[in-house]
């Protein structure tokens, strides 16, 4: 970041991970995306907020492959790709951690952290090499919460729950993990824990989005906040250069009546104008 | 408490320890939490055993009842371990009686009426259970139909194809000499013998193994103490077993001796071990757990659902279709009641009363035996003391509903526990 700007077009480290551009989404008639724009960097952490039904989920579900979207540009690692299936998305390396309905409270630690991608040798489970890679990746990520990986995810708390998705998460070499509201169901030391693990998550080089509606959570963690406005992008921020304040006005107006923050990249016209310039690139329509 | 349990569970992982109090303070734990596994039925068969040779000291516990107990429950048994694939998923299959009873029935037009070999008999037997698999499991999971309302009128249909076929007040005579031996021969006693050493062998050694080379290679594994309980428990008691069934039981053996391990016993110990490698060791029964503990997980996991689903059904009736074959073999023959009556009733009790939860994700084939034997000795013991039918079928209604309680209450402390 400190690195001093050549002057001969821009620098190939700043190169975003994951680039929407333009990317449209309707149910029926109703336009549920509308020309989002959104850069997701390795090492960062990218908060993505909004109010309800801003299309947050919308958003990401077209990243992880659940569906498609309509139109605009998803680039991935400097390429257009076109993602039809969560397959397809977790083959490029994208997972993503569900808030709830993610784990089986039936198994074990060890049987969810492989489910449906299990390891076996002669067309039997590999239980020893599982669990063995299960005690690594916890480790890497030192959770050290988890007492045995053999316990039932049913005699879990809320937080070791959402630790073991996040960590099972990583297991497949992911480069991007999105976090749909990770700590929404907990409490302030369980928080404090994901908020970590999110944290050491980018620091060991991920790229991370995470959707939450707790601005707190969001200023201590994120690198980098978009903010979603009735299917807009409104604007992608860097998070020290705003408060709390210009945060929460973003999301429930749109804009910001004060002086724009200066990092920000563009910030959405009034709604009555209807000609959504998000970012660098002009509504055609 | 939950720092004591939270040092326990520190300790299993790496010493080698054989404290046996522990490991007992562990396994109650795991009880008080709502795990309660086979305890139950283990502790009512020995309950009813009990009670019944205090009662009928003269008939219940000779080695002839005991083969007779044997020869009354496998064929519920049998349909039982299948009926554990689709409650895994908290599906029913009420038809599965019926499904035996039929497939049955091809079995025996097959052999007696065209005078098939028995083994293309016992194909097409096990094709056409398979079959009746498909069709449930094709309603249920592709269209969405609930399997209590799909089997429910396959009980039906398949009671009505079973008088079709058979007529009424008819029956299909088997005489084929290779089926009527599933349930009328016995091994010879050097061969039961022979079989029990290299059960214990095999067993011990693969446990044994697995234990020393996990705790090799750092992870989670049982102690010692434990493993060698279970191991001396099923030396003991599939020694007595072996031993009861070799010891002559004929009631007159100066006219026919009966000696030996029933030949329907090598079967189920089969059909056990089969399934259980199937659930415990394999991808496929991984996600049948999944897919019973959390529907939504598995799919998110990339699992699909609707194949398990068939699968299991698939499953299910194609093992209705070895109870049939088992029935046929003990009855000499095929009614339109073969799997009718009380049989699917005894079967899911028997899964039930072993341990396999109502509401999917929690069972075994091996609770199927150990629940089957629990409503054979009832059937058995009650004949014994020359109770009406009627009686039986209430008590045994009692306990099925003794069992779901036990299931459902199980559960709830479940998740008040968290456990
Ligand atoms: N499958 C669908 N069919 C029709 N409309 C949908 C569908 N999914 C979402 N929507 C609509 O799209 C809009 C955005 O929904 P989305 O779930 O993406 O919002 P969100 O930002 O995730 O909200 P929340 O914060 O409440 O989770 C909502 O108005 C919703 O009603
Ligand atoms: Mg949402």
């Amino acid at each position: 970041m400190t690195m001093p700007a050549p002057d001969f077009g821009p620098t190939t480290t700043d190169e975003p991970l994951l680039s929407l551009r333009g990317v449209t989404k309707s149910f029926g008639a109703v336009e549920v995306l509308r020309e989002v724009n959104l850069d997701v960097r390795l090492g960062k952490v990218t908060a993505l907020v909004g109010d309800n039904g801003a299309g947050k989920s919308t958003l990401i579900k077209g990243v992880a492959g659940i569906h498609t979207f309509d139109g605009g540009d998803y680039r991935y690692e400097g390429e257009s790709v076109h993602i039809t299936s969560p397959k397809q998305a977790n083959a490029l390396g994208i997972e993503v951690v569900y808030q709830d309905l993610a784990l089986c409270d039936n198994l074990d630690i060890v049987e969810n952290m492989f489910l449906g991608r299990e390891i076996t040798s002669a067309g039997l489970l590999d239980d020893a090499t599982m669990e063995k890679r299960a005690n690594e990746t916890l480790a890497g990520l030192s959770v050290r919460t988890v007492k045995s990986v053999r316990q039932k995810v049913a005699s879990l708390s809320g937080g070791q729950r959402q630790t073991v998705a996040i960590a099972r998460s990583v297991l497949w070499n992911s480069k991007l993990v999105i976090l749909d509201e990770p700590t929404a169901a907990l409490g302030v030391a369980q928080t404090e824990q994901v908020l970590k693990l999110v944290r050491r998550l980018a620091d060991n080089g991920l790229a991370v989005i995470l959707i939450s509606h707790n601005m707190n959570d969001v200023l201590q963690v994120a690198d980098d906040i978009a903010v979603l406005y009735l299917g807009r992008m409104a604007t992608q921020v860097d998070a020290k250069k705003v408060t709390h304040a210009q945060v929460v006005e973003l999301i429930t107006t749109g804009r910001l009546s004060t002086d724009p923050p200066p990092a920000a990249v563009a910030v959405a016209e009034e709604e009555s104008t209807n000609s959504a310039v998000t970012n660098d690139q002009e509504d055609q329509s | 408490m939950s720092t004591m349990m939270d040092k326990e569970l520190e300790n299993a992982g790496e010493v080698p320890d054989n404290r046996v109090t522990s490991a007992l303070s562990e396994y109650f734990a795991k009880v008080r939490g709502g795990d309660v596994g086979a305890l139950p039925a283990v502790l009512g068969l020995v309950v009813l055993a009990l009670v019944f040779t205090a009662l009928r000291s003269e008939t219940f516990p000779t080695a002839f009842n005991f083969g007779n107990l044997l020869n009354q429950g496998a064929g519920v048994i049998v349909i039982a371990m299948g009926l554990v694939f689709v409650l895994l998923l908290g599906e029913i299959d009420l038809s599965a009686g019926y499904t035996a009873g039929t497939a049955g029935a091809v079995l025996g037009v097959a052999v007696t009426t065209h005078g098939w070999p028995w083994w293309a008999g016992v194909v097409v037997c096990l094709a056409t259970g398979a079959f009746i698999g498909l069709i449930i499991g094709l309603l249920v999971a592709r269209m969405g139909i609930p399997s209590f309302v799909v089997t429910l009128a396959l009980f039906l249909a398949l009671q009505g194809v079973l008088l079709q076929v058979v007529g009424e007040g008819g029956q299909i005579a088997l005489t084929d000499p290779t089926i009527l031996a599933v349930m009328n021969k016995n091994m010879p006693v050097w061969l039961g013998w022979t079989l029990y050493v290299v059960v214990i062998v095999v067993y011990g050694g693969l446990t044994f193994r697995r234990m020393v080379t996990r705790r090799a290679n750092g992870l989670h594994a049982e102690r010692t103490t434990v493993w060698a309980f279970k191991f001396a428990s099923l030396v003991i008691l599939l020694g007595i077993v072996v031993y009861l069934l070799s010891i002559e039981r004929s009631v007159n053996p100066a006219v026919t001796s009966i000696t030996g391990v029933p030949v329907v016993v090598p079967l189920l110990l089969v059909l056990l071990v089969g399934t259980t490698l199937l659930l415990n060791r394999t991808s496929f029964g991984r996600h049948i757990y999944a897919v019973g503990g959390n529907a939504e997980a598995a799919r998110r996991s990339g699992i699909n659902v609707a194949n398990i689903r068939l699968a299991c059904f698939v499953i299910c009736s194609t093992m209705a279709a070895v109870a049939g074959i088992v029935i046929g073999s003990r009855d000499n023959g095929i009614t339109p009641n073969t799997g009718g009556g009380q049989t699917l009733l005894y079967a899911v009790g028997a899964a039930v009363i072993g341990g396999t939860s109502l509401f999917g994700g929690k069972g075994r084939t091996l609770d199927a035996i150990i629940g089957g034997l629990v409503v054979a000795i009832i059937a058995n013991g009650m004949a014994l003391l020359n109770q009406p039918a009627g009686v039986v079928y209430f008590v045994t209604g009692l306990v099925l509903l003794v069992a779901a309680s036990v299931d459902a209450l199980s559960r709830r402390r479940t998740a008040s526990t968290g456990r």
